[in-house]
């Protein structure tokens, strides 16, 4: 492997991560909170659609230079409604969550699906967001290019792994999540309202998987597809358990599977006879493996995860 | 009491019906078309001749038999979200072995085939089986995964190992198996439909599904390690051991599934044969109450939703995507409503609710004299 091969695959690779890596920390933040929420697929379908609407439908007029934030914002306001959705029926109905997020992703899913074929139909592009060399630091060489030649996404997400650290070990808001995914029973004895913090967690976890659709839609592929997500959402919520519901564990998984991804390209480009539906399927099979390879008595996550909370109820 | 019973029962359930319905409705409003309309196009468009009748039946079979699978495993306390992947190996493995073997008699053939396709599909499901037994890998995240995994395996083998060589002649490149043997094909039940003998065979397992699971030793064991996994084993019941064999049952009557579509129904195995009815199939499981007696009707109704959304996209462009969507809110609904189903409280205040509705008899017993 050459030496600008290796450039191409990590330069490309860091921004292979972003989706992922947002969506992964919303996750984080349910799941730290007790609640797992595989719709995180269908929240993710909905942002990329939704964020990728405005920008295809003021391509000119005063709006024009706008209209890529504002995708955004849709994207994660849809997010936050699709987490009240699903807090509504986890958290008030309690119902079982497994079942439900297939349920939401579905949903997510087949509502992306019906409009993009009734209003668009066919694939368009939207222009996308461009690079923004941070001055300096993008002049390192080597490591300039792939780090700090990105779009400010990009960056943004790399600055909420230590934020969402710090929300969640350093902030009282952090203790509650923490407290109503582990201790229900004692949070709720020292007042806290476990049920309101399972919202908020669901909000703030659609939120950030509602961006990182956006963030698929419109910079990585910079259009919209059926089936532009693909299962990112699932290797999401794979990832939570892999980065054993650390942010920063996060970031290594989430790296890892775009390294995979971008070595993966580097491989058909380079004209290695490798049949693509293999190819394809590379990132499923590592899920998996990573799951199995995961040391199951390191993997103590919260306690009560799964676990509707009942104040009603004894255990 | 017990009619009061099921009366709230399917009151709750009709609820979560009518709510994802509305839903619906919202997306269907959406996209400018009526929701009146295309309901009514959808609930009585198929049933207007033989043809769309047959077809509700013809959809019916693969969704009884993954309901099935997917009952037994929810049962047993695993989530098989793979069916849509088990299908899909189930399909592989029957049209390997028709086609291998072309000669053989059809007494021997069809069996074989079926029988294949349920293996391929219950060996798929076992990789998540043993994966959940052993490691304890979530079995929702890697049944997902597998059905990735599958959808690829089935697309590389269509378009390699396993295409139709005159596809490849006339230079069409369809990605498409041959055409199976006539000895592995399910025959037609009505001329000129596509229902086929798979429906009988999908009846007589509904039969034996509910026998095993509720009157043998082996399907209370598996209900019991569903139903409390720590008590199970303090009886002795070896709560790993069946998991994997849940897992592997669910898979296989998904694979079956599979072997019976491409035997009865296409005749070869195609791209998109499963058409979601993997994930259909979860659905109906959950609003038949995870029961072959209510898997039945359940499957005939989504039968006729899968039918009818098709008609709509034909007639008035609504994408036949909306049934998805509906499907999604369905599951949402319904495992909501499960909490006022199983809950006794919320039942007797449903109860006195009712009472209270009724005309009271006029209160002759109360005679105006007072205490006796």
């Amino acid at each position: 492997m050459s030496h600008s091969m290796v450039y191409n695959i990590l330069s490309l690779g860091v921004p292979f991560s972003v989706a992922l890596l947002l969506a992964s920390l919303g996750e984080m933040f349910n799941q730290r909170a007790g609640v797992f929420n595989l719709g995180c697929e269908g929240i993710m379908c909905m942002g990329a659609f939704l964020g990728f609407l405005p920008p295809y439908f003021f391509k000119t007029g005063a709006l024009a230079p706008y209209a890529t934030l504002v995708g955004f914002a849709v994207a994660m306001a849809a997010g936050i409604l699709l987490g009240l959705l699903f807090a509504l029926v986890t958290v008030t109905f309690r119902a079982e969550q497994g079942i439900a997020g297939i349920g939401l992703q579905m949903f997510g899913w087949g509502v992306a699906g019906t409009l993009f074929r009734h209003f668009i139909g066919g694939v368009t592009g939207v222009p996308g967001v461009a690079a923004w060399a941070i001055p300096g630091l993008s002049r390192i060489p080597f490591l300039g290019g792939i780090l700090f030649n990105h779009n400010p996404v990009v960056y943004l997400a790399f600055l909420l792994v230590p934020a969402s650290w710090y929300v969640l070990f350093k902030t009282p808001w952090g203790l509650k999540v923490r407290a109503a995914g582990t201790e229900p029973r004692a949070a709720d004895s020292m007042g806290i309202n476990v049920n309101r913090v399972r919202y908020q967690a669901l909000m703030v976890g659609g939120a950030l998987a509602g961006l990182g659709g956006a963030y698929l839609s419109l910079c990585q592929a910079k259009m919209f597809a059926d089936d532009l997500v693909a299962g990112r959402g699932f290797i999401a919520v794979a990832l939570v358990y892999f980065g054993r519901w650390s942010p920063l564990g996060i970031l290594g998984g989430a790296l890892l599977f775009s390294l995979a991804q971008s070595l993966q390209l580097a491989i058909q480009v380079a004209g290695i006879k490798f049949p693509y539906e293999f190819a394809v399927m590379l990132p499923y099979v590592l899920v998996i493996l990573v799951l199995s390879l995961a040391r199951k008595a390191r993997m103590r996550g919260p306690t009560h995860l799964g676990i509707p909370y009942n104040r009603e109820m004894r255990y | 009491m017990n009619r009061f019973k099921l009366g709230y029962g399917a009151a709750v359930v009709l609820l979560a019906t009518l709510a994802a319905a509305a839903v619906t409705a919202l997306v269907l409003k959406a996209i400018g078309a009526s929701p009146v309309a295309t309901y009514v196009t959808i609930f009585t468009g198929p049933l207007k001749d033989v043809f769309g009748l047959t077809e509700i039946l013809v959809r019916a079979v693969p969704l009884i038999l993954v309901a099935l699978g997917i009952s037994i495993a929810f049962r047993s306390g695993i989530i098989n979200i793979g069916a849509e992947g088990q299908m899909l190996m189930g399909i592989l493995a029957a049209t390997g072995t028709a086609l291998a073997l072309p000669a053989w008699p059809r007494a021997a053939l069809l069996p074989l085939v079926l029988l294949a396709g349920a293996l391929g599909g219950g060996l798929w499901a076992a990789i998540a089986g043993t994966l959940k037994a052993r490691l304890g890998v979530n079995e929702i995240l890697s049944t997902v995964m597998l059905n990735y995994i599958a959808a690829q395996f089935y697309t590389f083998f269509l378009r390699g190992p396993m295409i139709d060589p005159g596809e490849l002649e006339t230079g069409s490149g369809t990605p498409q198996s041959m055409r199976l043997p006539e000895a592995a094909l399910l025959s037609r039940l009505i001329p000129g439909t596509r229902l086929h003998t798979g429906l009988l065979l999908a009846l007589v397992l509904c039969v034996a599904v509910y026998c095993f699971l509720w009157r043998t030793t082996w399907g209370f064991r598996l209900r019991a390690a569903g139903a409390e996994a720590k008590a199970a084993r303090y009886a002795g019941i070896s709560v790993e051991g069946s998991l994997v064999a849940a897992m592997v049952l669910s898979g296989a009557f998904a694979g079956l599934a599979g072997a019976v579509e491409v035997s009865g129904v296409h005749h070869r195995a195609i791209e998109n044969i499963s058409s979601g009815y993997g994930f259909a199939g979860i659905v109906v499981a959950l609003f038949g109450a995870l029961h072959p007696a209510g898997i039945v009707p359940a499957a005939v109704f989504f039968g006729l939703l899968l039918v009818g959304a098709d008609m709509t996209q034909r007639s008035a462009g609504v994408p036949a995507n909306m049934i998805l969507v509906l499907q999604g809110v369905l599951i949402l609904t319904i495992v909501s409503a499960k909490m006022y189903l199983n809950n006794a409280y919320a039942q007797e205040r449903a109860a006195r609710w009712f009472a209270r509705l009724r005309p009271r008899p006029a209160p002759a017993e109360a005679k105006p004299g007072g205490q006796p």
